[in-house]
This record gives C-alpha cells, sequence and structure tokens, in this order.
C-alpha cells in the first residue's frame, strides 16, 4: 500500500491543532502542498483541455446530439458529419497494435531485464530509446515505402490463401488497411513497453526471485509467476502509454490506413481513425460546422480514452493480486 | 538536479529571454501547392533588400484561419475564399481582404495499368463515372471508345483520392462539378468531400505512392508534381472538344481565355475554360492580403513583393513547373495593388 | 528426472528463448529504420547541413540550423514545462496523497497522453497564440511541455513506489524529516528508472510535427528570442518529405538522421552528467 501514512516526526500530536502557518514552517508541509500544486495542475490542464473541447465543437454538438456516434456518413459538401467509422477505425488500430506490441514487448523486456548481461542489455535498452524519437512521419513514409508493398505482396497474399475463409481476411489486397496501420503502430508503440517494463522488471527485489527458485521452480517459473505479478502495475502503466500512443497517433497512421471512412470485419480493408482524419482535414477546413465536427471528434477520442482506460483500470481491481507489492489502479 | 537547473537557465540566457526583433519578419501561411515557388520568390525579395518573409506551407484552409485570426500577416489559398468566409474577415478585423492571383497550377490524371504505357485520353464522362464509381472496370467502352489503338484490360479500376483537404482536390472536384450534374448533386466541390469510392492517400505523395503500387489504380496529381516525377498521365478533353495534355502553355490558355469576363477581385474558377488548347483543369492560386495595414513598413513590403512577384518573379515559374500569369491578369492585378492601404 | 520436471525444464527453455526472439525482433527493426535513414540521408549530411539556413529548391548549399536550433531551444523549453510538473507531481502521489487523489490525478494523465497531439496543438494555439495574435517558441515549447507530463508523471510515480520500504523507514529511523526522505534516500534510489522515462518522454515529442503547425509554426530564418515562430526539425521534414522534389527527400531523410543524433546526443549527456552512481542493493 501506499507509504503515505508514514508522517514526519514533527508532524504533531494532532495534525489539525496547530495552525497552518505554524504547519508551514515545517518543511514537510512545504513540500506536500508545493507538489500538490503540480499533481493538481494535470488535472487542470486536463479538464482545461475537455472544456475547450467541449465549447469549441458547441456548433457540432447541437446540429448532432447523439446521432454523431451511429452516422457513418462524413460529407463536408453536405456538412453531414458522424464518428462510427473513426470510432471502429481507432479501436481496431489500436486492439491489433497491442495485440502485436504487448507479447512482443514484454518478452523483449523479460529478456532484457532477467537474462541478458548487463552490457548487452544496457546498450540495447539505449538503441530501443532511439526509436521513441523517431519522428511519427518518417515512421508514415517508411511504412508506405516499405511496409505496404511487403502487405500487399507477400503478407496479405499469404493469410488470405491460409486464412481466407475467416470474415477476418476478405476482400482485396491493398496493402494498406486496418492491419497495416496496426502493425505500424505496434512498432511505434513497443520502445515504451519494453524500456518501461524492463525498468520495473529490475526493480523487483531480488529475493523475491531467489525464494521462488529455492522452492525449487525452473528459471521461467520464477519469472512468470513471481516476478512479473510483482512487476504487475508498472508493466500495466507501459501498456496504457503504448494504448495512447496507438489511440493518439495521427501522421503514422492516415499514410499506411487508406484513409476511407469505412466499417468493415475485414482487417484488410481500408479504414480510418478519429486521429488520421481531424490531421488530414484540420488544416484545410473551412466553415464552422466542418471545424467544430472535427473537434468534436477530438472530443469522443477523449471518451474513448476515457472509457478504456476505465476498463483496464477495472481489469487489474477484479484481478490484484494479494502480496504483489504494488496494489494500486 | 541542481545541475539540471543551472543548464536550462543557460540555454534561456542564450536563447534571450528577451522578445528580441530581427529584421523585418512578415509571416504568411496557406496552400502546399505554390509552396515551392514562393519559397524562391521569398529567398530571391530577402537577398534583394533584406525583407524577411517566412511562408508555411500549412494548408489553404489554415493559410484562410489565420489570416483571419491575425496570427499572420498574409494568406495564400488554391481556392478563393467564399463570401461567407470574407464576411467572417469584416466582421473580425473591419477592413476587406483582397485576392491576388499569383501562379497557374492544374492537377493531371495518372494511373498504373498494366501493359499500358500510352498516355490515355480522358472525357469528362469518363472521369466523373470513374470516381463516382459507376464505371468500374478498365476495358468500359466509354474509355475504350476515346483511345482506340490502346489494349485496355478487363480489370476492376481502383481509383486514389487525396485523403488531406488540399487544393488539389478543390480544383479536381470544382471541374467534375462542372462538367457532371450527377457529381455536383452527389458529391460537390471543395478542399474535402465524400468520395464515393475509393482510398485515399495523404499528399501527392501519398497519391503516387498508392497508384505506383497498385496495379489498376487511377488517381489526379498537382502537375508540377507529375512534371517533375516524371509520371505518366493522360490528357482530358476540354470544352471546345479537344484532348490536351497539361502543359505550361495550355494551363496559361485557360487562363487568359478567363481573363476576359474575370471578376475586380480575382475571384474566378478557370476549370473547363473556352480556349482550342486550354487545359480544362487548371487553376489560379492566391495571395490573400489585407486591405488596409496598420503596420506601414509591412504594407510597403509585401506591396512590393506582388508587384515584383506577378512581374519579374514570373520568369523562375516555368522552371519550376508551374504556368505563368497572362498578361491581361498582370495588368489589372497592379492596378487593384493600390487598393492597399 | 520425472516427466513432468522435464516438461517445466522445456518450457522454460523454450519461453525463454522466445523472449530472445521477441528482443532480437524489437532491435532488428530499430536497425532496420536507423539503417534506411542513413542510406537516404546520410549523403546530405555535410558540414553546411549544419550551419546554414534553408535554400529554396534546385540550388545547393543549404541547410538545416536553424531548425535544429530551433528543436533545441524547444525541446529545453518542453522539459521546463513537462518535467517538473511530472516530477513533483509524481512524488505527490507516490508519497503524500491519499488514493482518491491519486486514482483521478493518474486518470487524468492518462487522459491527457491519450490526446491526439495535433489536438493538443490547437489547445495550445488557443492558450498561447490567439490570445497574442503570433506563434511563437514559447508556445511550441508548451505544447510539447503538454506531452511530456502523462509518461514523466506515471513513472515518477511508479519508480518511486518501488523503493522499499525498508529504505524509507531507516531514514525516519535515523531522525530525517520526509522531505530529506524523500529528496536524499527516495528519489536518489529511484533516479535512474525516472531518468529513462523522462528521456523516453523527450525522445517523444522531439519527433513531433502536429503540435508544432499551430505553435511554432516554421520560419525560414533564424528566430530570436523566444517571441517569435521558429524552424524546428519535424516540420522541416514533415514538409520536405511531402514535396515533390527529390532532393527534398533526401534532406528529410537526413533530417531524421540529425533528430536521432540530437536525442542520442541528449541521453548520453544526461546519463553522464547527472549519474550519481548510487547503488541500492537488490532486495
Amino acid at each position: 500500500m501506499a507509504t503515505s501514512s508514514i508522517h514526519a516526526p514533527s508532524a504533531g500530536p494532532v495534525a489539525g491543532s496547530r495552525s497552518f502557518l505554524s504547519r508551514l514552517r515545517n518543511g514537510d508541509e512545504i513540500a506536500r502542498v508545493i507538489t500538490f500544486l503540480f499533481a493538481a495542475s494535470v488535472v487542470l490542464i486536463t479538464v482545461l483541455l475537455v472544456y475547450e473541447l467541449w465549447v469549441d465543437s458547441a456548433l457540432s454538438r447541437h446540429k448532432f446530439g447523439l446521432g454523431f456516434f451511429i452516422t457513418r456518413v462524413w460529407d463536408p459538401i453536405a456538412d453531414d458529419f458522424g464518428a462510427l467509422p473513426f470510432i471502429y477505425g481507432t479501436l481496431v488500430t489500436a486492439t491489433v497494435s497491442l495485440l502485436i506490441a504487448v507479447p512482443l514487448g514484454i518478452g523483449a523486456a523479460i529478456f532484457l531485464a532477467e537474462l541478458a548481461p548487463q552490457k548487452l542489455s544496457d546498450p540495447l535498452q539505449f538503441f530501443i530509446d532511439l526509436l521513441a524519437a523517431v519522428p511519427s512521419v518518417i515512421y508514415g513514409l517508411l511504412g508506405v515505402f516499405i511496409v505496404v508493398p511487403v502487405m500487399r505482396q507477400w503478407v496479405q497474399p499469404a493469410l488470405k490463401s491460409t486464412l481466407g475463409f475467416l470474415p477476418l481476411f476478405e476482400g482485396p489486397a491493398y496493402g494498406v488497411g486496418f492491419l497495416t496501420a496496426g502493425i505500424v503502430l505496434a512498432i511505434m508503440a513497443i520502445p515504451y513497453i519494453i524500456s518501461v517494463s524492463r525498468e520495473v522488471l529490475m526493480s523487483v527485489p531480488r529475493d523475491q526471485r531467489e525464494a521462488a527458485l529455492a522452492l525449487g521452480s525452473t528459471r521461467w517459473e520464477s519469472t512468470w509467476k513471481v516476478v512479473v505479478p510483482f512487476a504487475r502495475t508498472g508493466i500495466m502503466g507501459s501498456i496504457f502509454l503504448a494504448l495512447a500512443r496507438a489511440l493518439g497517433e495521427t501522421m503514422a497512421v492516415t499514410m499506411v490506413i487508406g484513409n476511407t471512412p469505412t466499417i468493415s470485419a475485414s482487417l484488410l480493408s481500408p479504414g480510418y481513425s478519429i486521429a488520421a482524419v481531424i490531421a488530414n482535414e484540420f488544416t484545410e477546413a473551412t466553415g464552422d460546422l466542418y471545424l467544430q465536427a472535427l473537434i468534436e471528434l477530438g472530443l469522443v477520442l477523449f471518451l474513448l480514452t476515457f472509457i478504456l482506460n476505465g476498463l483496464a483500470r477495472l481489469l487489474m481491481i477484479l484481478t490484484a493480486q494479494r502480496g504483489s507489492g504494488m496494489g494500486h489502479a | 538536479m541542481k545541475r539540471f537547473s543551472a543548464l536550462s537557465v543557460l540555454i534561456l540566457a542564450l536563447a534571450g529571454v528577451v522578445l528580441a526583433q530581427g529584421a523585418l519578419l512578415i509571416n504568411g501561411a496557406g496552400a502546399t501547392f505554390p509552396s515551392p515557388i514562393y519559397s524562391k520568390w521569398f529567398d530571391e525579395f530577402h537577398k534583394a533588400n533584406g525583407t524577411q518573409i517566412n511562408y508555411q506551407p500549412v494548408g489553404s484552409g489554415a493559410g484562410i484561419k489565420q489570416v483571419t485570426d491575425g496570427t499572420v500577416d498574409f494568406g495564400a489559398s488554391d481556392g478563393p475564399m467564399n463570401d461567407d468566409q470574407i464576411e467572417a474577415y469584416r466582421t473580425k478585423n473591419g477592413v476587406g481582404i483582397l485576392h491576388f492571383p499569383t501562379v497557374l497550377g492544374a492537377a493531371v490524371p495518372t494511373y498504373n495499368i498494366p501493359g499500358v504505357t500510352a498516355s490515355l485520353n480522358f472525357t469528362p464522362e469518363v472521369l466523373a463515372g470513374i470516381f463516382l464509381g459507376r464505371i468500374s472496370k478498365w476495358n468500359d467502352p466509354a474509355i475504350v471508345n476515346s483511345n482506340k489503338g490502346v489494349t485496355l484490360p478487363a480489370n476492376d479500376i481502383v481509383v486514389i483520392h487525396r485523403s488531406d483537404g488540399s487544393g488539389t482536390t478543390y480544383i479536381w472536384t470544382d471541374y467534375l462539378s462542372k462538367v457532371s450534374s450527377d457529381w455536383k448533386d452527389k458529391v460537390g466541390k471543395g478542399t474535402s468531400v465524400n468520395w464515393p469510392v475509393g482510398l485515399g492517400g495523404k499528399g501527392n505523395e501519398g497519391v503516387t505512392g498508392l497508384i505506383k503500387q497498385t496495379p489498376n489504380a487511377v488517381g489526379y496529381v498537382e502537375l508540377i508534381y507529375a512534371a517533375q516525377n516524371k509520371i505518366t498521365y493522360g490528357t482530358v478533353k476540354n470544352a471546345a472538344g479537344s484532348f490536351v495534355k497539361a502543359d505550361l502553355s495550355s494551363v496559361s490558355e485557360a487562363a487568359s481565355g478567363a481573363s476576359k469576363t474575370m471578376p475586380e477581385d480575382f475571384r474566378v474558377s478557370i476549370t473547363n475554360a473556352p480556349g482550342k488548347n486550354a487545359y480544362p483543369i487548371s487553376s489560379f492560386t492566391w495571395l490573400l492580403i489585407p486591405e488596409k495595414f496598420k503596420d506601414t513598413a509591412k504594407r510597403d513590403a509585401l506591396k512590393n513583393f506582388v508587384k515584383w512577384a506577378i512581374t519579374d518573379g514570373q520568369n523562375d515559374a516555368e522552371n519550376l513547373s508551374y504556368a505563368k500569369l497572362p498578361k491581361e491578369v498582370v495588368e489589372k492585378e497592379l492596378k487593384a495593388l493600390s487598393k492597399v492601404m | 528426472m520425472n516427466a513432468r520436471l522435464k516438461w517445466r525444464k522445456f518450457v522454460s527453455a523454450f519461453m525463454l528463448t522466445m523472449t530472445g526472439v521477441c528482443a532480437a525482433i524489437a532491435v532488428s527493426v530499430l536497425f532496420f529504420i536507423l539503417g534506411h535513414l542513413v542510406y537516404h540521408g546520410g549523403t546530405s549530411i555535410n558540414w553546411a547541413f549544419f550551419t546554414k539556413l534553408p535554400v529554396p529548391v534546385g540550388e545547393v548549399g543549404g541547410g538545416m540550423a536553424n531548425a535544429i536550433v530551433g528543436s533545441a531551444k524547444l525541446l529545453a523549453l518542453a522539459s521546463l514545462v513537462g518535467v517538473p510538473i511530472g516530477f513533483f507531481g509524481g512524488i505527490y502521489l507516490a508519497e503524500f496523497s491519499g488514493s482518491k487523489v491519486a486514482f483521478v490525478v493518474r486518470y487524468a494523465a492518462d487522459l491527457l497522453n491519450g490526446v491526439p497531439s495535433i489536438v493538443i496543438g490547437i489547445f495550445a494555439y488557443a492558450l498561447v497564440v490567439l490570445p497574442f495574435k503570433h506563434f511563437s517558441t514559447l508556445a511550441g515549447g508548451f505544447a510539447l511541455g503538454l506531452m511530456m507530463i502523462p509518461i514523466t508523471l506515471r513513472s515518477t510515480e511508479e519508480f518511486l513506489h518501488g523503493v522499499p520500504r525498508a529504505l524509507r523507514e531507516a531514514s525516519m529511523a535515523l531522525g530525517a524529516s520526509k522531505w530529506t526522505t524523500i529528496s536524499r534516500v527516495v528519489v536518489p534510489a529511484a533516479y535512474r528508472g525516472i531518468m529513462t522515462t523522462i528521456l523516453l518522454a523527450l525522445a517523444r515529442v522531439a519527433g513531433e510535427t502536429a503540435p508544432l503547425l499551430f505553435t511554432a509554426f516554421g520560419n525560414r530564418f533564424w528566430s530570436p528570442g523566444l517571441g517569435q515562430p521558429t524552424a524546428a526539425l519535424p516540420l522541416v521534414i514533415y514538409n520536405y518529405a511531402l514535396s515533390p522534389y527529390e532532393d527534398w527527400h533526401r534532406q528529410a531523410w537526413a533530417a531524421g538522421l540529425v533528430l536521432l543524433g540530437l536525442i542520442l546526443m541528449v541521453n548520453i549527456v544526461a546519463r553522464v552528467i547527472l549519474s550519481r552512481g548510487v547503488a541500492v542493493p537488490r532486495s
């Protein structure tokens, strides 16, 4: 549990009995107030952002109401806008990217933290961190020039010939589409998962591992059943980071997703995501309703993130293990 | 921790916290299409008299928005501002805004059909049909009829359009709206539209990339882009009935055809222009200059710039694959410059 | 050795090898990307690249000096905004706050993290550009700083939590006040993890284009002070990469390479200068 229950010795027998000013002379109280202000500013900024989005999308909200969520049309000329294809695309690409990035990332983090010697692990991590610095527009270009042709010529046809009976892999192989976007997003999200998970794994106290090994577990069992659960919240945190990246990525996605507002069960189909359409159309959007509809999409993404985060936290609370050492959501 | 903050204070000091002003800096924002020639012009202008004009190609829509908000000194757009936008500018700034055409550009149809290396002829009906999704195979009779001598396969057409809002889309859809009442009703014209069919590529680069990699694809790109990258593109049938290939002279001819009936404020669409050799999918691109400036130094610098750009500056246009303004238009613009106070 | 043990050992060896495969895949992707950048952009990197201003298309000899300096200024500003808020906020969450407040702050940080970068740019535009009617380095730094906050906050909290209670208690037992314990014992113990994620956050914002479109705006010339529009590497990459000119494409790749180099340097410098080498036993 949090260690905030430990009070400084000089807090006084009954904290409320001392006046605020005299408590202020105590350095700890100043520290508490100042750090609180910083933490509160985060909430303030987020609230301000939502407020700004809310106010700037008023026209669009009044015109479309709740229908915005289920309308499939996106017509800037007829001034008719709906969010459904973009919500769908955002969710699908985020899911695909996490399905790829999480196992790969955690696997690599385990390798770097547990198995690799320090001399190998540190430099490798250094370079993996650099992946996070590659500008998203370059990921997009590499996506267009490398990933898309590979998908179109080899991967997608192979998927169709083996698993083509599934509605998941129907339709022509364009190269661009949900699957390609998910793959590019996975590449962009992996550094965060590896970097943070590795650090967290390395900070698990050694006695946990040793206890498991002493009880006769194999190396893998001690890692998977003891160390990783101990680092659960940290690893989940890294997955949150990756998810956030996947949901909000603009440039790279728009170059490989096909930019067509369709809803299709097939991963080979081209699609669209909220962040991509905002990035594509915001700078050229003229007309208040159009602009505000785009901003309303931003608000919708915010709502999506809110719900997904909430679900994930719920999952964590429900599966919280006893004795994992860090049991907070 | 201490060393880190010392480092940052040092950086700040070096950067100069005081809001330093250098030489005269004028900021402009807008269309991406003319950005290469604008950057050349601003560079030459800077070399000639030291004025710094900083132009950023953030997009026509953003350019209109920024100049209306007052965050930049002038704007640039591939499509003229409509009446609502001009009214909004006037309400916000108390004065009007003027349009000055600078160069001409065009949108061309490009394609990638296995086995076809010839330059295809496209009629307006074919183009509208393809982009509406009504003509779905390359060996459709309408296409075959205008391309006797070319063997077209029975493959499905893959349509590629721009996903980002763009002036090129504006020109393309403006043309289609003029030549097809179906397109006008169903889709309309704009920098972004609700495309009936097709995949979206980001930027000219995205569209070209998709076309190159997708067999049986067809799309539209800027003429300068096609010319600089040596991409095969087709001819389009113009209002006079001839199949014209887009190049600098056919685009200029579209403008001179339109200059006779040009309105005072230069806001005119020249797609499907009259003229035997006029290329029908051409367009001006405009600088958006406020009618009144508070800062007289900026005003004079900009006026001098526009005067130079539409006269001497035109000599740079052809090297970069832009078509020059016709003489009649230049004369009208020089007169209109005096309106900027 | 019975059959079950054999199986468990096999699983162990297999899974551990798989983790090696995962790491190999991740690393080879990186080297592939780096290789591409070098291949495409390497030829454009010369001394002029680092010292000259850009020239129009078709002319030779230009460079990206203003974009490099601009990016450096923006990143410095972003750190000034993002790091203190994230770091001290994280300290509050880990050391002082109750669980309800912590829940809300963490949630807010995760939400902020998921906001598309272009929306952050629009937000910063409304806050810092529109009221002053001009674009500026300050606005760009502010937007990027906002994006650094969530990563810094979450990770600071996470790593502070990971410091064993025994350390804190030992410090208290010696009579140290809470703040002294935090600043002299707990933070140094968690320093490595925190530093890693701050640098990760910096790396992320270094490559962001969309937030800068409406804040830093871009500048063909030098940008004196902090109140003018400024060039930045990601903006230049974006403009050049999507242009029709082969020469500009190569410069865009080169700029990508330079950006990575910049981040690499910051990584090395930060770890060397700020390393205190505190050795905390792992048990």
